[in-house]
């Protein structure tokens, strides 16, 4: 494996990744781990039954000051800022004129400012994108200087509890700033399992000791990027560049329950964001084609970037995302379908190497939600 | 000397004797693999000839080819991958995946020993 690229980032964690004995891998301009020696599948379902403990920190952290910083992001997004509470987190989307996806973020409402967590490949192009609309009114400021560990599983919360039992009064998308082996991390109750969880932005410097301490709790295994990937996919959750991108929009992501009320037709501040009018076109008219998940029948993984045929082999969609899926100890899948074919239950081929592989479109998510919400 | 040889493509190909071999991947590669998920067989019957794709090995995250060490003719595949193809992740050396009659046993000249194969891996 070459891993010699000098132009490669590091997290304040990559020389505790090396010591762990991960695999590293070049993602998304950082040095990262894929996998640790426990291997994907032990480390996918240690997650599912206790703890796993995932560095994100190549993941950009955001926040935006000033009096009318949720008034000046709803110019960006089709979702409810204003009136998001003090301490709740909601999912959004930064859409482009054409009401495509330029990428998907998690928004918090901290108090004083709004904390914004970003994907590491399209961060530098967000923070452009934020100053060029946000920077008059507003204060961004990209915390540098934070790491961003997320702790996931049915274990996570006993894990954080013996941390700061705090973080027992927290449910599923809300915040609170904890202190955690005598550090201040702030602290939001969600993540990218499917499972509960946390995710802790923590001070570079307290990093790699706050990492050390959660692993010493016999429940928590470090876990790299290839099993984040396979939880992820079971638990039906969109990934940028896959599942989303700047020619796809929310309602062909199927992803309309992130489009707040408010901002729709009915709503109190319907549009007023970047593509309202092909978002709010499509939520009236419909779409043509949207995301929907896929079980291959048989073994055999039906990986991204598959045709999709129909009964007279006209290719109709895509494979956007594809692998095994660890716990259903079956191939799974998501990707494109016209909306005639994206019925529950239609059976489909999927082309991988040039050979037919049936599908079925099947409900999403793959494996059920086990968010706490109280 | 050992009846077990390897190519540069990490296969090892132990040669039975009776002009079949059996065809496997070694530790190094099940290792770079990782968690293996399914192996694709080809049909019985099929011809092979050296440096084509026989076979595609999935991980959880990955499809990887199997590339013919040899020319010859398939005449058995490993069932038992079927179920579980991590059976190759335990113990990489003891589970072949294809069985073949050899073309011609010169072939087999051509492939490396078990300190070459060594000395390629540690480069």
């Amino acid at each position: 494996m070459v891993s010699s690229d000098t132009t490669l980032q590091v997290t304040p964690l990559h020389a505790l990744h090396q010591e762990l004995g991960a695999k590293l891998v070049p993602f998304a301009g950082y040095d990262m781990p894929v996998q640790y020696p426990l291997g994907i599948k032990k480390e996918h379902l240690h997650t599912r039954e206790k703890a796993g403990l995932f560095d994100v920190s190549h993941m950009g952290q955001v926040i935006i000051k000033g009096d009318n910083a949720a008034l000046a992001l709803e110019q960006l997004v089709p979702v409810d800022i204003i009136d998001l509470p003090k301490g709740q987190q909601r999912y959004a989307l930064f859409t482009n004129e054409q009401g495509g996806v330029m990428d998907d973020l998690m928004v918090t409402n901290a108090g004083d400012h709004l904390f914004l967590v970003v994907n590491a490949a399209c961060k530098q192009q967000d923070i452009k994108h934020l100053t060029n609309y946000l920077a008059e009114p507003c204060e961004i400021e990209v915390l540098h200087d934070y790491a961003l560990l997320a702790l996931q599983g049915p274990k996570a919360a006993e894990v954080m509890a013996r941390l700061d039992s705090e973080s027992s009064q927290m449910v599923f998308m809300t915040a609170k700033t904890l202190t955690l082996n005598g550090v201040s991390c702030f602290v939001t109750r969600s993540g990218y399992t499917g499972e509960d969880g946390f995710e802790i932005s923590v001070p570079n410097q307290h990093a790699k000791a706050l990492a050390r301490l959660l692993l010493g709790d016999e429940n928590v295994e470090m876990i790299g990027l290839g099993a984040r990937d396979s939880l992820r996919l079971e638990a039906g959750l969109c990934l940028y560049g896959h599942e989303l991108d700047n020619q796809t929009t929310p309602v062909e992501a199927s992803l309309i329950w992130a489009l707040s009320k408010t901002r729709r037709e009915e709503g109190t501040r319907p549009g007023g964001y970047l593509g309202a009018e092909v978002i709010m076109q499509q939520l009236a008219n419909g779409v043509e084609r949207k995301r929907v998940g896929l079980k291959p029948l048989g073994k055999m993984p039906v990986r991204d970037g598959a045709e999709i045929i129909d009964e007279q082999d006209k290719v109709i969609g895509v494979v956007t995302s594809g692998g095994f899926g660890v716990s259903l100890n079956s191939p799974i899948a998501m990707g494109y379908v016209p909306v005639k074919y994206a019925q529950v239950g239609t059976k489909l081929n999927a082309l991988v190497r040039n050979k037919k592989v049936e599908l079925e479109v099947v409900k999403l998510p793959f494996v059920k939600q086990n968010y706490y919400r109280g | 000397m050992s009846n077990i040889k390897y190519s540069a493509e990490h296969e090892w190909v132990q040669d039975n004797g009776d002009g079949t071999v059996l065809i496997g991947i070694t530790d190094f590669a099940q290792e770079q693999l990782g968690d293996l998920v399914f192996v694709e067989m080809p049909e019985l019957g099929t011809e092979i000839s050296k440096g084509e794709e026989i076979s595609v090995i999935e991980s959880v995250k990955a499809a990887s080819d199997l590339f013919a060490p040899v020319d010859g003719t398939v005449i058995e595949v490993n069932e038992s991958l079927d179920d579980e193809p991590e059976l190759i992740n335990e113990d990489a050396m003891a589970n072949w995946i294809i069985k073949v009659e050899l073309s011609d046993s010169k072939d087999l000249d051509d492939l490396m020993n078990e300190d070459a194969y060594n000395q390629l891996t540690e480069e």
